[in-house]
């Protein structure tokens, strides 16, 4: 089968379409995350992806409604983390960690009492990015455009207190806020990204790309640029050869993420002086 | 007279741990050059946070350009170098100019995007430092008086009336730190600059600044070097021979 063929599949269309815009803003988002210490934020909000999505389907909500059932409850999960964090002097792996188990707990109790685990709940915790609908690419679509919309507008604000908070604050950048943004932005990424990587793989979306480009980056636009390039090649090279292969196309796409991060570290050694550490 | 730039009344903070600052009242002018000194756990970086709104005042009130520094958003009035920036990944891939350029978003309204306009400021204040040869290289791949002078750049590049200072020069080697201090001295002197810095090194301090403010959780001395030198106060404190050592180091 060649390429062409290949293309000609719709669902390879809409999973080529949907993949690539979810990679790019997980790559992006990642850069920040990963430099403000709070990568697993992701797994975090990705267990609360699961609570909200078993509410979806004991309500007989599936697809893309589920979609929408996750994205507020991930949200509010999302600031919850940032009180805990704030109000009860908690760490940010600590909030992560509450926030985690209870989004866990609420999606093992809601299966449970809905008769056990299904198909629908189980292919969530490893997702499928090919059998993703129409409907879920124009969702992806539509956040897509509005996170990158918002990323652009905070972008020096979100450099700034990643840069360092304290400094942030005395050139007047509203840290409250902006931390809240960046983890609503991460909230919306993780729920779209749950149907490309599957719950249990969204960190490494939003972490492999961002260290990897950490290894070669110049600066910090060309940091940004990196990851999401090495998001969308691993989107698109792990799709094609998922199909080829027949394997699972989310591990097939953490583990071409991992290959890329690993010629990142080989690049960045041959590249540093020997002499130097 | 010149103009009020900081004032403080009756300022009080403290932790769970206990009190920090109690009572403070001073007040600094225009073009002061003014020394925070201390022992260890004095409270001197805790004054120059409360001041900025980093730590919360629990009594008595502070102000920064007539205005109360709980509500304070003049920021672009304002240049501030932290005690040591702990950049939470050395890797940080931020360049100097990158850097520098988050210093003027003081200036900016919301969405705040530098222009070409701004990256040309960047440049003037990164060949007025004399680091403009290291503009791309990384923030992270400095060393510390690089990194202290980018930061420098940092919290002038907007233009402040004042400049505060924590604990600058701590990293330093001797040799750059007096380099520092001169440069500091500079700024004040031929930009009018008001300056804020805290140091544990009150002799070298003393040289540059035009008054000095020694703390111990309470306000203990607040005016000139000569005055800090001759103080009766300051002589028991620290014992008559330290004092001489202090002040006569140079």
């Amino acid at each position: 089968m060649n390429l062409i063929e290949i293309l000609s599949y719709g669902f390879i269309q809409r999973a080529l379409l949907a993949g690539t815009l979810i990679a790019v803003l997980c790559s992006v988002l990642g850069v920040f995350l990963v430099l403000r210490r709070l990568s697993l934020i992701g797994d975090g909000l990705a267990h609360v992806t699961f609570g909200s999505t078993a509410i979806a389907l004991a309500f007989k909500f599936y697809s893309a409604a589920s979609l929408l059932v996750s994205l507020p409850v991930v949200l509010l999960a999302s600031l919850g983390i940032l009180k805990l964090t704030e109000k009860a002097r908690l760490s940010g792996d600590a909030a992560i960690g509450i926030v985690s188990a209870f989004g866990i707990s609420t999606g093992i109790m809601l299966a449970s009492v809905g008769g056990g685990y299904n198909v629908d709940l189980l292919s969530y915790l490893f997702g499928n990015i090919l059998s993703i609908s129409r409907e879920e690419v124009l969702i992806a679509v539509a956040l897509f455009c509005v996170v990158m919309i918002l990323l652009s507008l905070f972008f020096n604000d979100l450099l700034a207190i990643t840069f360092n908070e304290e400094l942030a604050r005395v050139s007047g950048v509203r840290t409250g806020l902006i931390n809240a943004v960046l983890v609503m932005l991460t909230a919306l990424s993780v729920v779209l990204a749950m149907k490309l990587v599957g719950i249990m793989l969204i960190s490494s979306l939003l972490i492999l790309p961002a260290v990897s480009a950490l290894q070669l980056a110049r600066s910090f636009k060309a940091c940004i640029a990196l990851a999401a390039l090495q998001g969308c090649c691993s989107v698109i090279a792990g799709i094609f050869v998922s199909f080829l292969t027949n394997l699972p196309t989310s591990a097939t796409i953490v583990m071409i993420n991992l290959l890329f991060f690993g010629g990142a570290c080989l690049a960045r050694r041959l590249r540093t002086p020997k002499n130097s550490n | 007279m010149p103009a009020e730039i900081v004032a403080t009344e009756r300022l009080g903070c403290w932790y769970r741990e206990g009190c920090v600052l109690e009572d403070i009242s001073f007040s600094v002018n225009a073009g002061d050059y003014v020394g925070i000194v201390g022992p260890n756990g004095s409270g001197k970086s805790t004054l120059v946070q409360a001041l900025l709104g980093l730590v919360t005042i629990r009594s008595g009130s502070a102000r920064l350009f007539g205005e109360p520094s709980d509500g304070f958003s003049q920021w672009s009035r304002i240049g501030y170098l932290p005690q040591s920036l702990h950049l939470k990944n050395p890797n940080f891939p931020a360049t100097v100019a990158e850097t520098v350029g988050l210093g003027l978003l003081s200036l900016k309204n919301f969405p705040r995007r530098l222009t070409r306009i701004d990256r040309e400021l960047v440049d003037e204040i990164l060949v007025s430092m004399g680091i403009y040869d290291i503009k791309t290289k990384l923030i992270g791949e400095l060393s510390g008086g690089q990194q202290q002078r980018v930061l420098l750049a940092r919290a002038l590049v907007n233009n402040p009336e004042l400049l505060i200072l924590d604990e600058p020069t701590a990293a330093l080697d001797p040799e750059t730190r007096e380099r520092f201090y001169q440069m500091i001295a500079e700024i004040n002197r031929a930009r009018g600059v008001t300056v804020m810095l805290v140091t544990h090194d009150t002799g070298v301090i003393g040289q540059h600044a035009s008054k000095m403010l020694y703390l111990d959780k309470r306000l203990l001395f607040f005016g000139s070097f000569e005055d800090f030198c001759h103080s009766p106060e300051m002589s028991s404190l620290f014992g008559e021979h330290s004092q001489h050592l202090m002040c006569h180091r140079h």
